[in-house]
């Protein structure tokens, strides 16, 4: 059934609209961020760069990214990890429970995070550890690692089980088959696991906001400005946490074309 | 071979386990606790005397829990007319922009949401990018597009379009080209396809992402605050009240736990409804 040609074109021009919708918040912010007046208002007058020079001198914003980087790299170092194995009993292995399994994984996805953010609170405080950033890792983990697992498990869910077998028959143990077959073959799933944790733990807000204590995230102290007052900073922070993860994903997705070209020309 | 892989499973759900243990399970039941304590009190060495629960009625704090899950109900609803011919074009007819609205609806996620929403609000405030443009162009400005009731759903909509989207997008792709094209040899019209072929096959898809921003939505703060102006107070804005200014831990326990149990019930019902293997592809 094809298609007709006024609704192919409907169709794409609601998709362009579509993403026009999704970015145009973005779009005030970046304006708002290069307005020169302490006092927001469109259209702009003047533009000035000066809120952007103030920021990066800023010790506050700066502690605020050591804590945010800080948090983000150890909750993708574990989530990759967890959501290999995850990934595995998920979607590879016939074991028992397995459908169980796959059911809990998804029940810390769909919940409410700013409860469970306090929720975290409390248990922290039951058994007597001072929120920090390292508990906010912890926080993290229970919505960022579970979405892992999934990304991973739409590649292990591709894979032919048959290779697994082939290696074992050739003698292989199984530990030499996850480092030999099994790794290299859901690499792909892991490093784009790798990748959505990192994002994710870098722009999260509500798991956040209670489990951090003392210290503070970049979402953390955004949220802060916004409902206590406007600052000329929050627009200019805003947009350098936007820029900031839209370089990682850059270097994510061409970074290994990169490599790979450098390897195959020498 | 089946041995192993018994074996094998449990040990790779392992860490996971652990995981859920620390942080989710273990939360959960000090939740459940706290919210059985009397009130203000900070710790758990003390009679359980439920005595937060009946403020729930008393108090009017019932009437949050409905506005939640009023405005999560609209704004799945309009999620759903929304997201489906946008889903439908990635499916079945896009092809390579399909990738293109994928990468910006995803990077678009990686930005924390109360900066989005930040961003809504200078865009719609007054002497924001509309008005201010308006104004200046011609003289004639939007006024009071910010702090009201549909401004709230609107925000829920903008921050969890990606969560009905893909689900849709997925479900919608399994439905197969030749039944529909069976349907429509057969005369059916347009309208009978997306009934009686579109709506049921793809309704896994539309069963996870009605139930992702469904139970998402209920539990949202950040877009009665930011976009509403706490013109109405949501269920979750009140457990965080009860924690932080009210210092009422077993309250904000009591309202938390009623709004997991609601929120939670739909949650386990929706995924014991789903067959987790078939929507996300599993080929054996």
């Amino acid at each position: 059934m094809k298609t007709s040609a006024t609704t192919r074109f409907a169709l794409y021009a609601y998709g362009i609209l579509a993403l026009i919708f999704l970015y145009l918040p973005i779009v005030a912010i970046g304006f708002a961020s290069v307005s020169k007046s302490r006092y927001l208002t469109f259209p702009i007058n003047e533009y000035a760069t000066q809120w952007y020079g103030r920021a990066l001198e800023s010790q506050t914003v700066s502690d605020l990214l050591v804590t945010s980087l800080k948090i983000a790299v150890i909750v993708t170092i574990v989530s990759m990890v967890v959501g290999f194995f995850g990934a595995l009993a998920f979607a590879r292995y016939e074991w028992k429970y397995r459908s169980l399994f796959q059911k809990i994984i998804l029940l810390p996805i769909f919940f409410p995070q700013a409860v469970l953010g306090l929720s975290l609170l409390m248990w922290f405080n039951a058994i007597g550890v001072l929120p920090s950033w390292k508990t906010a890792v912890v926080a993290h983990l229970v919505w960022i690692a579970p979405i892992c697992t999934l990304i991973v498990a739409i590649r292990a869910y591709s894979f032919d089980p048959a290779l697994e077998e082939a290696a074992r028959d050739m003698g292989a143990s199984t530990f030499v088959i996850l480092k030999e077959v099994t790794f290299p073959l859901l690499m792909p799933g892991v490093v784009s696991a790798g990748l959505f944790a990192f994002l994710l733990s870098w722009g999260n807000f509500p798991l956040s906001l209670f489990t951090t204590g003392v210290d503070s995230t970049l979402p953390e102290w955004l949220y802060a400005k916004m409902v206590s007052g406007y600052s000329p900073l929050v627009p200019t922070v805003g947009i350098m946490s936007v820029v900031a993860s839209f370089i990682v994903l850059m270097l994510a997705l061409f970074l290994p074309r990169l490599l790979r070209r450098g390897s195959e020309a020498s | 071979m089946q041995q192993l892989d018994r074996k094998l499973g449990f040990f790779s759900a392992l860490p996971m386990f652990v995981v859920l243990a620390v942080s989710f399970l273990a939360p959960l039941v000090v939740v459940v606790l706290f919210s059985v304590m009397p009130q203000k009190v900070f710790d758990l060495a003390h009679v359980p005397d439920f005595s937060s629960f009946p403020y729930f009625f008393e108090q009017g704090y019932y009437k949050s829990l409905l506005w939640s899950l009023g405005l999560a109900f609209c704004s799945t609803v309009i999620l759903f007319i929304v997201c489906w011919p946008l889903a439908y074009g990635m499916a079945k007819v896009f092809g390579r922009f399909t990738l293109v609205i994928t990468i910006a609806v995803v990077m678009s996620l990686f930005v924390s949401e109360n900066i989005r929403l930040f961003g809504w609000v200078l865009t719609l405030m007054k002497g924001g990018l509309i008005d201010g443009h308006l104004q200046a162009w011609f003289g004639v400005g939007i006024d009071g597009a910010l702090y009201n009731v549909p401004i709230i759903v609107f925000g829920l909509v903008y921050v969890y379009f990606p969560f009905m989207l893909f689900p849709l997008a997925q479900g919608i792709s399994m439905v197969p080209d030749d039944a529909r094209q069976a349907a429509s040899d057969l005369g059916a019209t347009r309208w009978q396809i997306l009934k009686e072929v579109d709506l049921p096959l793809a309704a896994p898809g539309i069963m996870v992402g009605s139930l992702l921003s469904f139970v998402l939505a209920a539990g949202a703060i950040a877009e009665s605050k930011l976009l509403g102006g706490q013109k109405i107070i949501v269920i979750a804005d009140e457990v965080e009240t009860a924690f932080t200014y009210g210092q009422n831990w077993p309250l904000g326990s009591a309202l938390a736990v009623i709004l997991i149990a609601v929120i939670g019930g739909f949650a386990i019902f929706g995924i014991n409804l789903i067959n987790i293997d078939q929507i996300m592809g599993k080929k054996r």
